[in-house]
């Protein structure tokens, strides 16, 4: 099948390549550039572990083509760290909080968090179960998923982090 | 080095051992995408493999032509039953002891049955390949109604075993018959019924669901024709069972077959057993000559690994008219699919079913299950439960509440009436189980404050009121368990696979600057276990668990065990943890009674020390003492600090838990909004408060899941209605309720840590208590009992039928 050439910028890193037109971008990201850090839990676009930001919108990327991708900013769990090298606040969130168990749905539970907060610095608890409606987690239960993202909130914010009471 | 130190209690606190809540470990890498999944793995010259896949419940094969699957580009080959027989691997063994077809051998038994394995050198040439296999059908007639199985001129199932008389549990009734199997006491049962005050009876269903972990069913095998040895790895629960099988199977000896089961997306009982994927991988890697990976997708991971439940239990109770149970029984016919590839102790075809009895003190009890054969995907895992005890839960606790509802008491006060007492304990139940340890009542009476019961029960009369007299459309209903499980499978005497006792194991090294690694037969797939297990190690050895790694799921250097499913982690491998701790503890003991000169019995332990009795001056560190066994052992000690236990568990252990739900059902669109859910939860020793209460929310939304939507449904062709996310549910944040835990503290008698396993008691006890919840909200109507799943639909229907929309 013939190939076409594609040029993305993944993490902060340009990247140029020759893709079938039917390749998807979670295979691209995964198979091809070894980025696999993003999961494929369904590829129906239903589970949301393959969640990456592309030109800052939250991205199922088993439902895009890589070559949709072209000319595109793309930011996965591995670009999340801050320059420093330091846990971003979501994170550090997600640990602190027990916001995750065997790990599978994490990064893009995170990736999607992090467009979350840049779109609503603040939101309430029915903003976060509602804003990750679309991130499927078999182990969690989502209770301190939504308080890992809260913390993460507070941390942004510069406000201490209050758990809510149970 | 003896210089002043912190208090007893603030070492022990920088130790981060049993009871605190240490931040995991594990967390560090997944946060940032750095977990090490099977299908992270990428090996040179790897090829992948897909399977060809029948649309047919039940048809013969007339021919399979590969041709156009072999010329596409890049692939490499393609195997069929055929090529397999070639290496006498066509069927396999399955854990059962029945056999199961690895690929379609002359018919297919149910749809999505794998019929033929495309071998080639990316993942979408393969899928390429496996949809130019072209298999003419003859259809058959098909069922996939157990309680249709064994009547007169049903379809055969398996013509394998048309002259097979005997099962693996004995007589078959029936030629889709698999086992029966009973315990308790016929006799007695039958004769209390006869004499009963009050009885109920209700056919109770449990409907065939999955796990569904978000990771799916993978491996990549890898056979290396210079050294025979083959490296398989997977998405294993049980990885040592896995190598056994695969030995048995392959008839590649056991020692150059390696195992490897790296980071897991979860399990929930799916990834126990062996499945013609992995055998399929295998066989193309030996073929091939280099690595081949197998990835599941969601459809098939839905539509042919690992089902659970689909019992359906013909349940009885009997009474005195005061409220006093003396009697139950249960007569079920269980539906295991095509094949027998149920995931239980080999002994136990209805695995620990017979703690139906539950938490009540019934004087006598009887079950009867037969197994069947249907045309449905075979497995019979445990999801999130220990062997069969989440049917068994349900079932005693949707029937508790149909004979209060009869005897007119309320479903609490009922089950207070009959709940076994503390000073019952150690018990033992009709069914001959000796459950360990228990505290009913507290747990109880401390629910039922903790959610103000009485007050609940007076809104729930007010709104009865109000709906009576048109004010609303909404019912409340009340939903209240007391649920006791078995797990930590299991002691030899009552356990094994396939012959291995179900022993667990752990290995400790603590090297000479006072770290150590341990390894262990188990393997997590989220429980958290390089955290929990080094804090038994860090009470039990005053080591700060930071200094001790975890390692698990590598056959080469783990001690031999049979894995992680049915909460056995705590209760064998932990044992097996604390008793290899206490070995070592021996040793170090008897080297600081050497250095500070003195008797082993003038010393005692403190927190992380060995000090002189009566001079706690005098001491030495754990620290200290590792060095010593490599610098300066007594003499004739052998050098080194080390010990590795294989733990027998004497018995199972007994958590247990009482919970409380409140829902609102509107009846007019059959929507259930849960608006309060309280889990207590006794599970003895805590080791890891967190994770524990992380465990209880996991579980719970997975209990909800099934209470209130999911099912694994099959139309009467036999086709697999629910396979994908559209049609299967899985809740989102939205969904999913607060959930509100809360504890007590039993410790088992027979645990050397006191720890009884807690990760499926949600799901245990949460599934009957949303059901009992929107039951009870229709029970002042009349209605006894509605079947799972709760859905809109289901529930409108139910309120439809009850003439509520007159």
């Amino acid at each position: 099948m013939a190939k076409s050439q594609v040029s993305m910028k993944v993490n902060g890193k340009t990247i140029e390549a020759l893709v079938e037109p039917r390749m998807l971008l979670i295979h691209f990201l995964r198979d091809q550039q070894n980025i696999t850090g993003p999961h494929i839990g369904c590829e129906t676009s239903h589970c949301g572990a393959c969640t990456v930001d592309l030109d800052g919108k939250s991205v199922k990327s088993c439902t895009v083509f890589a070559v949709q991708a072209n000319g595109s900013d793309i930011r996965t769990i591995e670009g999340m760290a801050n320059a420093d090298g330091t846990l971003h606040a979501l994170q550090e969130g997600f640990r602190e909080m027990h916001g995750l168990q065997c790990g599978f749905c994490t990064p893009g539970m995170i990736v999607r968090a992090y467009r979350l907060l840049q779109e609503n610095k603040s939101p309430s608890e029915e903003e976060i179960r509602m804003g990750i409606s679309g991130n499927l987690c078999r182990c969690t239960g989502y209770q301190n998923i939504v308080k890992a993202i809260q913390f993460a909130a507070a941390k942004l914010n510069g406000v201490p982090f209050q758990e809510a009471a149970e | 080095m003896n210089d002043m130190t912190p208090t007893s209690a603030e070492r022990a606190a920088k130790l981060e051992g049993m009871g605190c809540k240490r931040k995991r470990v594990e967390d560090i890498r997944f946060v940032q995408g750095k977990g090490n999944y099977v299908d992270d793995l990428k090996l040179p010259g790897m090829l992948y493999g897909d399977f060809n896949r029948s649309p047919h419940a039940h048809a013969r094969i007339k021919k399979i032509d590969t041709t156009k699957a072999a010329a596409v580009p890049g692939v490499v080959a393609v195997i069929t039953a055929e090529t397999l027989k070639t290496v006498n691997l066509a069927w396999m063994p399955t854990l059962a002891g029945d056999v199961q077809m690895v690929l379609a051998d002359g018919k297919v038994l149910f749809q999505n049955q794998e019929v033929a394995f495309v071998i080639a050198d990316s993942r979408d040439a393969a899928a390429d390949g496996a949809d130019l296999v072209e298999v003419e059908y003859e259809p058959l007639p098909v069922n996939v109604n157990p309680l249709k199985a064994m009547a007169q001129g049903a379809p055969m199932i398996r013509e394998d075993l048309k002259d097979k008389t005997d099962g693996a549990h004995g007589k078959r009734k029936h030629y889709n018959h698999i086992f029966a199997w009973q315990a308790g006491d016929k006799a007695a049962t039958d004769a209390a019924f006869a004499k009963a005050d009050v009885t109920i009876r209700e056919l109770i269903v449990y409907p065939r669901c999955h796990p569904c972990p978000l990771e799916t069913c993978q491996c990549v095998a890898s056979f290396d024709k210079i050294k025979g040895e083959l490296t398989l790895w997977g998405t294993f629960q049980a990885p040592h069972v896995i190598r056994t099988v695969g030995s048995l199977i392959s008839k590649i000896p056991e020692h150059k077959i390696h195992v490897i089961a790296p980071d897991i997306g979860g399990g929930f009982g799916n990834k126990v057993g062996a499945y013609p994927g992995y055998i399929c991988s295998i066989v193309a890697s030996i073929v091939t000559g280099v690595p081949v990976k197998w990835v599941e997708d969601r459809i098939e991971n839905l539509s042919t690994t690992a089902f659970a439940r689909d019992f359906h239990m013909d349940m009885e109770i009997a009474a005195t008219k005061d409220g006093k149970v003396t009697a139950m029984r249960c007569y079920t016919i269980a539906d295991h699919g095509a094949f027998d590839a149920c995931a239980n102790a080999t002994k136990w075809p209805a695995g620990l079913f017979s703690i139906i009895s539950g938490a009540y003190d019934f004087p006598t009890a009887h079950v009867l299950v037969d197994g069947v054969y249907t045309n449905k995907a075979p497995g019979g895992v445990a999801y999130r439960c220990s062997f069969r005890v989440t049917e068994a839960a349900y079932a005693i606790e949707r029937a508790m509440d149909i004979m209060a509802q009869k005897l007119g008491m309320d479903p609490a006060e009922f089950r207070i009436k009959n709940l076994i007492r503390r000073e019952q304990f150690p018990y033992t139940s009709a069914f001959g189980w000796q459950y360990d340890s228990g505290d009913y009542h507290t747990a109880m009476n401390k629910a039922m404050e903790a959610v103000n019961y009485k007050k609940l029960r007076a809104e729930q009369k007010a709104k009865r009121e109000a709906f009576k007299r048109g004010e609303t459309r909404e019912l409340m209903g009340i939903g209240v368990v007391f649920f006791t499980e078995i797990v930590g499978a299991g002691p030899s005497r009552a356990c094994d696979i396939l012959g291995i006792a179900m022993f667990d194991s752990a290995e400790i090294r603590i090297h000479p600057t006072g770290s150590g690694i341990c390894r262990l037969g188990t393997k997590s797939q989220g429980q958290g276990h390089e955290t929990t297990y080094a804090q038994i190690i860090a009470t039990e050895l005053g080591l700060p668990a930071d200094n001790i790694a975890v390692e698990e799921g590598n056959t080469d250097t783990a001690p031999y065990g049979l894995g992680t499913y049915g909460s056995r982690s705590t209760p064998v491998s932990g044992a097996a943890t604390a008793m290899a701790c206490r070995k070592i503890k021996a040793k170090a003991q008897m080297i600081a009674a050497y250095m500070l000169e003195v008797h082993d019995d003038d010393l005692e332990w403190d927190v992380d020390r060995f000090q002189v009795k009566g001079n706690p001056e005098r001491f030495k560190t754990m620290t200290e003492l590792a060095w010593a066994a490599y610098h300066e052992v007594p003499p004739g000690m052998e050098p080194g600090l080390e010990a590795i236990n294989y733990y027998d568990p004497p018995n199972f252990t007994f958590p247990f838990g009482a919970y409380i739900c409140v829902v609102d059902v509107d009846v007019d669109t059959g929507t259930t909004k849960v608006r309060r859910f309280y889990a207590l939860d006794d599970c003895g020793t805590r080791i890891n408060p967190m994770i524990i209460e992380g465990q209880i929310h996991g579980g719970l939304t997975e209990a909800f899941a099934i209470a209130m939507g999911q099912e694994i449904h099959y139309d009467d062709e036999g086709n697999v209605t629910t396979a994908s996310f559209m049609d299967y549910f899985l809740p989102t944040a939205v969904e999913t309720p607060h959930w509100e835990t809360d504890w007590t503290t039993t410790p088992s008698p027979h645990h050397p840590i006191g720890a009884k396993g807690v990760g499926e008691s949600p799901n245990v006890g949460g599934v009957p208590c949303f059901s009992n919840a929107v039951n009870d909200a229709f029970a002042f109507l009349g209605s006894t009992h509605i079947q799972m799943p709760h859905d809109h639909w289901r529930t409108w229907t139910a309120a439809e039928k009850l003439g509520l929309h007159a």
